[in-house]
């Protein structure tokens, strides 16, 4: 008999699996596309480009597991990538320099007080970073059940708080519940540079720079770090599907299965205890655990039967925040494109271009969101990895990954069709070229994936790219559920390692390294999970 | 040659222009300059980490002009190299490179280098400080053999990276992907001789350009018309540092101190503390160091280079390694170490006592976090392999990235 059944060989599932594997553990991952990695994956949908098609940078995947299991020997490597330039909603331009120095003069150029403000805003932003990755690699205590465990993580915790010093304890609190806006309104007051800095706040979530609780979004998409520099983002090379090949990898090196083609049904319950699961062909597997990394939603509602559930946990998955907020439109092109306003010097102009616009194109983008609309002037977050990477693309000639916040899961006028789909890749085109005059010439193919086709191709619930909010409500022990913070859920023998469950979205592989150290606890076998190592922060 | 202080008072003081340096003086544009072997050359063009991902992901150049060049030519050629360094060179064919050592007669290292076999008795010999004076003193008993010091007359550009081969395909020269390792080709670029190796000091796969100085510009601009698609950028000194600790590569003045220029009793090194005993040929007649060296054989050297896992992330730059965690046993020092980015892992090149290899060992480090001065122990642990390895640095063909 197996021992752990992981469906869904997303990267966090692949995480999960190896280490469950490197325990010796018999595992098999069972994944129901053709292909592996979930939303971290490499697909080549025209000849001579392979896209990233969802997931497109990496800053959150931790060193200790990338080393502790060996992924760089397994093919695994992430290339910090440089220069960011953020487009006005006219003429404006806001280049991110390399160097320090430039950076504070083009910053300067701008708002010579912003230049000043920014050394404030980067020494908090990275204590506050630094802090919560120290939460990382680790279970959140469960604060109602107080076990012995959960009191030393909370007094680990209380430790960590009060080490930054009475006045930032009040401060870091505030960060969860202000937005994006207030938070940036303490240090900045160029409007191009607030909306550049905003811009975090927003990706991947239904909320507005003006919304509370996006100023902690926008603390989880710089707490990363690409070789300790935090902030700093990669691009893993031959694309995100490197990374989930790479994991892949450990996963068989220990001698675990992978299945693909293999949709699960169901979850099998008997006797209130997980006992393995029905294929979409028929075929039962049974094992000594199951662990699930689908999203909270998609596991209770639609791969588990209510009548195995105990009370208020289908209610709870019904409620669980997982909205859809973000599309996709990656475009294979036949050169480098052109931007005006952008030098061409090779170190800024393809790097990232970040068409920010101002606070009040992206709170209007996000009025359309919540009339189930798309804007017509979206914030669309480009890279080229194509010109960092030589495997993606042929030489001269490049492929652009567009990530637009905000596309609504379900629109005002009826279900997405094709021809809607469509129509929303022209209007991230239209706004693209708008700023690069020949940009629609350069054309070889495109992809454009709204929420409906996230969640038909990946199986995230809306297409939210974090398996579920990240609001307060829906974080650190109390993601997915209050009192299911620690990978276990109401099912025996039963858990959860995908980004529903602490801390959340992005390629980090920690939900699933996580779930890997509590099933080995349960299950008395020695912890190989590491823990992040503090001296290094 | 007198210099001309008339003009410029100061031209004693500066270093000079390497054949790149009308291209490489515009690309720096961190003006972060220092000097070797009396040529201006740059510690980094941008970004040190940026210059060493060139390399591991994409292509780079590398102006190793300043890199002494000795022809050796004539009957005795062979014979008298042979006399001086620890290899056979008569195992290195026609057209191949061999990367060699030579000692004193109490086989301490003076240089590293290679030996190009541009001809029966035609050799080219390059290594990272003038050895003219040691050469000279290397003819003694050699009639048939005249030496050229071509430093100044020869330009030469590491090419280096996963992409470097495309970009000479793409720059013209045919079947250059055909070329082994150490490999040496001869090509005509636009009426002049381009010598091509596939040599480097990366330990990924590259290629080395050597090509008269007054056509320098022209492979110049050639080389990076062909690689703009590739994303060519030049890479300094530091950037090689990093490259060539993950390849293993020893560097003077951090693995060795040159014999000739070391003042205190066997504080330079020998072959077999640097673990490069596969560089030393018993099999041949005498050759400098020799005696010495089977002594040392028979009798085990001081200390081993190691390469070191190092736990954290914590560079043991300067570290001692000690026995046990206490740290009041020292078995040895560490030469170089980083935090490798392509790895991931806190690598290090140490100098360990032999007899200690075999048991636990820990790093002291040193470190600093605004202002303040910290310390910890950290486990080691050896490795018996190069830290970085691709198989395309070997592959032949070589691939296209």
């Amino acid at each position: 008999m197996l021992d752990a059944i992981v469906i869904g060989a997303g990267h966090n599932g692949l995480t999960n699996a190896a280490y469950l594997a490197k325990a010796g553990l018999k595992v098999v991952v069972l994944e129901k596309n053709d292909y592996i990695g979930g939303a971290a994956v490499s697909r080549e949908l025209h000849e001579g480009f392979t896209y990233s098609n969802c997931s497109y940078m990496c800053s959150m995947m931790r060193q200790a597991i990338h080393r502790d299991l060996n992924l760089s020997r397994h093919g695994l490597i992430l290339v910090p990538y440089l220069g960011t330039v953020n487009f006005g909603d006219g003429d404006e331009r806001l280049i991110s320099y390399h160097d320090e120095t430039a950076a504070y003069l083009e910053l300067k150029r701008h708002s010579p007080h912003d230049a000043d403000a920014m050394h404030r805003f980067q020494a908090d932003l990275t204590r506050y970073s630094q802090l919560i990755r120290k939460t990382l690699l680790r279970t959140p205590p469960d604060p109602a059940r107080l076990r012995p465990r959960d009191i030393s993580e909370l007094l680990f915790l209380a430790k960590q708080f009060r080490s930054m010093g009475e006045q930032q304890i009040y401060e870091y609190i505030r960060f969860f519940t202000m937005s994006a806006a207030e938070f940036l309104e303490d240090y900045f007051e160029n409007d191009l540079i607030k909306a550049a800095m905003a811009t975090p706040g927003i990706i991947g979530t239904a909320l507005g720079v003006y919304s509370p609780g996006s100023a902690y979004i926008l603390l989880h998409h710089v707490m990363g770090d690409v070789d300790g520099n935090i902030g700093a983002w990669g691009l893993a090379r031959g694309g995100m599907g490197a990374i989930s090949e790479a994991i892949a990898g450990a996963v068989r090196e220990h001698g675990g299965e992978i299945r693909t083609e293999a949709g699960v049904r169901q979850v099998l319950v008997k006797n209130r205890r997980a006992t393995g699961v029905v294929l979409d062909n028929g075929d039962e597997l049974s094992a000594r655990i199951v662990v699930s990394n689908l999203d909270a939603k998609r596991t209770f509602t639609r791969i588990m039967d209510a009548g195995d559930l105990p009370d208020g946990i289908r209610e709870k998955a019904d409620n669980f925040k997982i909205r859809g907020s973000s599309g996709k439109v990656n475009i294979a092109l036949s050169a480098l494109p052109k931007f005006t306003g952008v030098p061409d010097n090779p170190y800024v102009n393809r790097g990232g271009q970040a068409f920010s616009g101002s606070m009040e194109t992206l709170e209007r983008a996000y009025d359309c969101w919540k009339r189930g609309r798309w804007s017509d002037d979206p914030f669309v977050e480009s890279v080229i990895p194509s010109a960092w990477d030589p495997t993606v693309a042929p030489p001269g000639q490049h492929w652009m990954s567009n990530f637009i916040q905000y596309c609504p899961p379900q629109l005002a006028d009826g279900p997405w069709t094709p021809e809607k789909r469509d129509r929303f890749g022209q209007t991230v085109i239209d706004k693209i070229a708008r700023y690069s005059p020949g940009f629609k010439d350069l054309i070889v193919h495109m992809e454009v994936r709204t929420p409906h086709e996230i969640e038909q191709e990946i199986g995230l619930t809306e297409g939210n790219i974090f398996q579920g909010e990240l609001t307060l409500d829906q974080l650190f022990f109390n993601r997915p559920f209050p009192g299911y913070g620690q990978y276990r859920m109401p099912v025996r023998n039963l858990y959860m390692c995908g980004s529903s469950t602490h801390p959340g979205g992005g390629v980090s592989a920690t939900c699933g390294a996580n779930a890997a150290r509590e099933i080995l606890m349960d299950l008395r076998r020695p912890n190989s999970v590491p823990e992040d190592d503090f001296f290094d922060e | 040659m007198t210099l001309d202080t008339t003009l410029d008072p100061l031209a004693g003081e500066r270093p000079k222009p390497s054949p790149f340096h009308p291209r490489l003086e515009a690309l720096n544009v961190r003006e972060a300059w220092s000097a070797w072997n009396g040529y201006k050359f740059a510690e980094y063009y941008y970004d040190v980490e940026y210059e060493y991902f060139c390399v591991r992901n994409r292509v780079a150049t590398y102006d190793i002009s300043p890199m002494q060049k000795y022809e050796i030519k004539g009957p005795d050629a062979e014979a008298m190299l042979n006399r001086m360094v620890t290899r056979d060179v008569a195992k290195i064919g026609l057209n191949r490179v061999g990367y060699t050592l030579w000692c004193t007669d109490e086989g301490r290292l003076i240089d590293d280098g290679t030996i190009f076999r541009l001809g029966a008795d035609r050799f080219m010999l390059t290594c990272g400080s003038p050895c003219g004076a040691w050469l000279a003193k290397s003819v003694f008993g050699f009639d048939d053999i005249t030496i050229t010091d071509q430093s100044d007359e020869l330009a030469a550009l590491a090419v280096q990276g996963p992409t470097s081969c495309a970009v000479l395909k793409g720059m013209g020269l045919a079947d250059v992907e055909t070329a082994r390792p150490f490999d040496i080709r001869h090509f005509d670029f636009r009426g002049a001789s381009l010598m091509v190796s596939r040599t480097g000091f990366t330990g990924d796969l590259g290629y080395e350009l050597w090509v008269s100085p007054e056509h320098a510009l022209e492979l110049w601009d050639a080389l990076y018309d062909a690689g703009e698609a590739y994303g060519i950028q030049p890479y300094g000194e530091a950037a090689t540092n990093m490259a060539r600790l993950e390849a293993g590569f020893i560097m003077p003045a951090m693995e060795f101190n040159e014999a000739l220029k070391t003042v205190r009793f066997e504080h330079d090194q020998t072959p077999f503390e640097l673990s490069l005993d596969w560089l030393v040929d018993f099999r041949k007649p005498h050759f400098s160091g020799r005696c010495a060296l089977a002594k040392e054989k028979r009798e085990g050297p001081k200390y081993r280079l190691t390469r070191l896992d190092i736990e954290g992330n914590r560079p043991a730059e300067g570290s001692h390694i000690y026995r046990n965690r206490r740290c009041t046993k020292q078995i040895g020092y560490v030469t170089s170490a980083m935090w490798s980015p392509a790895v991931k892992a806190n690598i290090a090149l140490a100098m360990i006592e032999p007899r200690f290899l075999n048991g636990a060992m820990w790093a002291e480090i040193y470190y600093e976090e605004e202002l303040r001065h910290y310390n910890r122990v950290a486990r080691c642990t050896s490795r018996n392999k190069p830290f970085w390895t691709p198989a395309r640095a070997r592959a032949t063909p070589a691939p296209d990235f």
